[in-house]
């Protein structure tokens, strides 16, 4: 399987989609000219041409909006949002619209729409493009919530969402585009299926996202002190794998959920909890969070580091349960 | 759908060996027939189903490998159209682990102890690992509830073990999944493949040896736990026996040699009867308190041939007539010698009964079997000189001694109890 990086598996999965399908194209801000703001769709305007590759104006409500009104009307939109903060500008579109139009139209309409955008920090973008706000998102019904931490699922993932017929949010991290890693094979993805990464028999760190690398990390380190720690992928935060988990959990006894959120109100509560409810005659130990701390992203590379989930913490949260 | 495990007989037992299958897939079982033999340290013992149903699978066939208990030996299916079990009716109350020999989990008010524990009710006992006598721990206070993660909590239900016995090695002293795998010697049984083979038979000596060595393991299990944990008060006071002996000479005399009573079973009688007057006497002191017991079950200590020792249970004691309680007794004592008891017989004593007046000791103050609350002695029967209505007579008098748990009882309430066992005795036509 060829090589290449998360942004590059973004790109060959648009590139697919749009060969395969005509519906398919991309708009969002600077996606064409400019190739992208994490330089994604690089090439695509040249290769698509710019009814299918569309720079939008500054204006989150209105583009995505206009791929709401394209999905109702049979197209299949990707857009882009350059970073999760500035999705709440169109958090309206999705949570009013985009979630609710099946539902209220009595299933007369779907929207097939796929909103991606960069989320959480890491790369020095301060509190203005670096937070992370997926688990709100993940709160309602109606839409899908992926969140690939692989260069495969940033490609097989994005494939699934377009093949759904539902809205579906995917969010990249930002500090993942680098990434270098195996392709996807050809098999589709199913979205609400979580993966093991790592296995292993004394903790879960259930993670998602960026995360997911902290948490191997982590898992290495504790290896060398003899804890082996199972790493459990989300993937996707709604549907959620919620049988994945309390299996994982079922065997480790133990549970560390990382999240980049801000604690309070984090998805990792959310996780916790089911994790309470469906496995408590599991758990060998309260189930630990490990999540962002409560201050807007610092812009200071040493304050950033400090306010993110890191591997130290995880393992240390792991070792804290023995 | 049940899974029938080893069950834990005592709480000195830790481990186990089938010894042979009573029922085979396929038959029908009613609760309380006897379904298996298994081997412990101290004794083989029928062990009766808990729940009726059908023998649906053998999971582990008779050898000489040591199982720890809670292994799964066999699957029992639902009861499907079965006839209702003999002791219907009886709710399998919570099992505390019994004192004696390979004995424990006396069910207060079930006659019959389930082969398989029931899930909810949580048997606490605790079992030493099979090398290593159980690690002291403190208990809890009374009414707090102990930090114990819930899989421990579950686990230590399935496989009988008192959390209350448990030192926890987890953050602030909680006790975790591997402080009852330990103590029950259960994390062998999570890997059985990796369970050694015995190495070449043994000859019969060896055997013999071997098992004598496990028995005394076993009692020294016992019987440090009971020392470490309990603290025992003794109280001793002598019993004229003269009118009991006159009587129960007048009774014998008009029978058959077959049908005569030992003054044992007097004794006995009186035992039972004053407990139901005490009953903070009777019962198990388990999860940082006392669990009194609704029947009572008398374990009677019985040496045994190769030596060491078992106390198995004569359920009811209190409500038997002479002559019934004299021929469980006689049954007991033939079955205990041939290695023959059941399972019930070695889980459900609520209290012990010893006599060393044959061996010719005047008073013995013994060790109370862990879990339960009191133990009460008998020396021999010796003819003193007596003061009775101000003149001095020779009688036959009984030194009877109680040995109690001072956390369940007080030394005035034991007084009491032996005092009442004097009454009785001075009118043995009524017991």
């Amino acid at each position: 399987m060829a090589k290449l990086t998360y942004r590059e598996a973004v790109r060959a999965a648009m590139r697919e989609a749009m060969a395969a399908d005509p519906r398919v194209f991309l708009m969002g801000e600077d996606v064409g000219r400019h190739g992208g703001a994490f330089a994604v769709s690089m090439g695509l305007l040249e290769e698509f041409g710019p009814e299918r590759i569309r720079d939008t104006p500054l204006m989150e409500s209105t583009f995505v909006g206009a791929g709401i009104g394209a999905a109702v009307g049979g197209m299949r939109p990707i857009v882009e949002v350059m970073t999760i903060n500035f999705s709440l500008l169109a958090l309206d579109q999705i949570v009013n619209t985009a979630a609710a139009l099946r539902h209220m139209s009595g299933g007369q309409f779907s929207v097939p729409l796929v909103v991606r955008m960069a989320s959480g920090g890491g790369r020095g973008l301060a509190a203005q493009h670096s937070h992370s706000l997926e688990g709100w998102f993940a709160h309602v019904p109606g839409i899908k919530v992926a969140t690939p931490a692989t260069v495969a699922d940033a490609k097989g993932l994005l494939l699934a969402a377009l093949a759904d017929p539902d809205p579906v949010l995917v969010f990249e991290h930002a500090t993942l585009y680098p990434l270098e890693g195996e392709d996807a094979d050809d098999t589709p993805m199913a979205l609400g299926r979580a993966a093991v990464r790592r296995a292993g028999e004394d903790v879960t760190l259930v993670a998602y996202g960026a995360s997911v690398h902290k948490a191997l990390a982590a898992a290495a380190a504790l290896a060398a002190e003899e804890i082996s720690a199972e790493v459990l992928d989300l993937r996707t935060l709604r549907p959620l794998d919620v049988e994945a988990i309390v299996s994982s959990v079922a065997r480790t006894h133990r549970a560390v959920v990382v999240d980049e959120m801000w604690r309070t109100g984090s998805f990792a509560g959310e996780v916790a909890a089911t994790i309470m409810e469906q496995a408590f005659d599991e758990l060998d130990a309260p189930v630990a969070r490990v999540a962002s701390a409560e201050v807007p992203m610092p812009y200071a590379k040493p304050l950033e580091d400090a306010a993110l989930p890191s591997a130290e913490q995880i393992a240390a949260a792991a070792r804290a349960l023995f | 759908m049940a899974e029938f495990l080893l069950p834990k007989l005592g709480a000195d037992m830790s481990r186990g060996r089938l010894v042979e299958w009573v029922k085979k897939p396929g038959e029908r079982i009613a609760r309380g027939e006897v379904i298996a033999v298994i081997e412990t340290d101290k004794a083989n013992v029928e062990v009766e189903a808990f729940e009726s149903g059908t023998l649906e699978k053998v999971l582990v066939e008779p050898g000489d490998e040591w199982l720890p208990v809670g292994t799964p030996l066999a699957v029992i299916g639902a009861a499907g159209a079965e006839a209702p079990a003999p002791s219907a009716g009886e709710k399998p109350a919570r099992k505390p682990e019994a004192a004696v020999p390979a004995a424990a989990k006396p069910a207060p008010e079930a006659p019959r102890v389930p082969a398989v524990p029931p899930p909810k009710p949580k048997p606490p006992s605790k079992a030493p690992p099979p090398h290593a006598p159980a690690v002291p721990a403190p208990r809890a206070a009374e009414g707090t509830r102990l930090p114990a993660s819930p899989v421990a909590r579950r686990r230590a239900a399935e496989l009988g073990v008192d959390l209350a016995t448990l030192r926890g090695t987890g953050p602030d002293g909680r006790i975790v999944l591997a402080d009852v795998e330990s103590v029950a010697g259960a994390a062998v049984a999570k890997r059985p493949a990796g369970r050694p083979a015995p190495a070449a038979p043994l000859t019969a000596a060896e055997k013999a040896q071997e098992k004598r060595a496990r028995m005394r393991e076993a009692i020294a299990a016992a019987m440090a736990r009971s020392k470490r944990e309990i603290p025992h008060y003794y109280l001793g006071t002598t019993i004229d026996l003269t009118r009991a002996m006159a009587w129960l000479a007048s009774y014998n005399a008009e029978r058959p040699v077959t049908e005569r009573m030992l003054y044992g079973v007097l004794l006995l009688k009186a035992v039972a009867a004053a407990l139901r007057e005490y009953p903070e006497l009777n019962g198990f002191w388990t999860e940082g308190r006392a669990q009194l017991a609704d029947s009572v079950h008398l374990g009677v200590a019985i040496s045994l041939r190769g030596g060491g020792l078992v106390a198995p249970a004569l359920h009811d004691a209190d409500k038997l007539a002479l002559p019934e309680l004299m021929r469980r007794l006689q049954d007991l004592v033939t079955r205990a010698r041939a290695s023959s008891l059941r399972s019930s017989e070695m889980t459900d004593a609520t209290v012990t009964v010893t006599s060393l007046g044959e061996r010719g000791v005047e008073a013995v103050y013994g060790v109370i079997y862990p879990p339960q609350l009191a133990l009460v002695g008998f020396g021999k029967v010796v003819t003193r000189p007596w003061v009775a209505d101000g003149e001095v007579a020779p009688r036959e008098v009984v030194t009877a001694t109680l040995s109690a748990d001072h956390r369940a009882s007080d030394g005035h309430r034991g007084a009491l109890f032996l005092d009442a066992v004097d009454r009785l005795l001075q009118e043995p036509e009524k017991l």
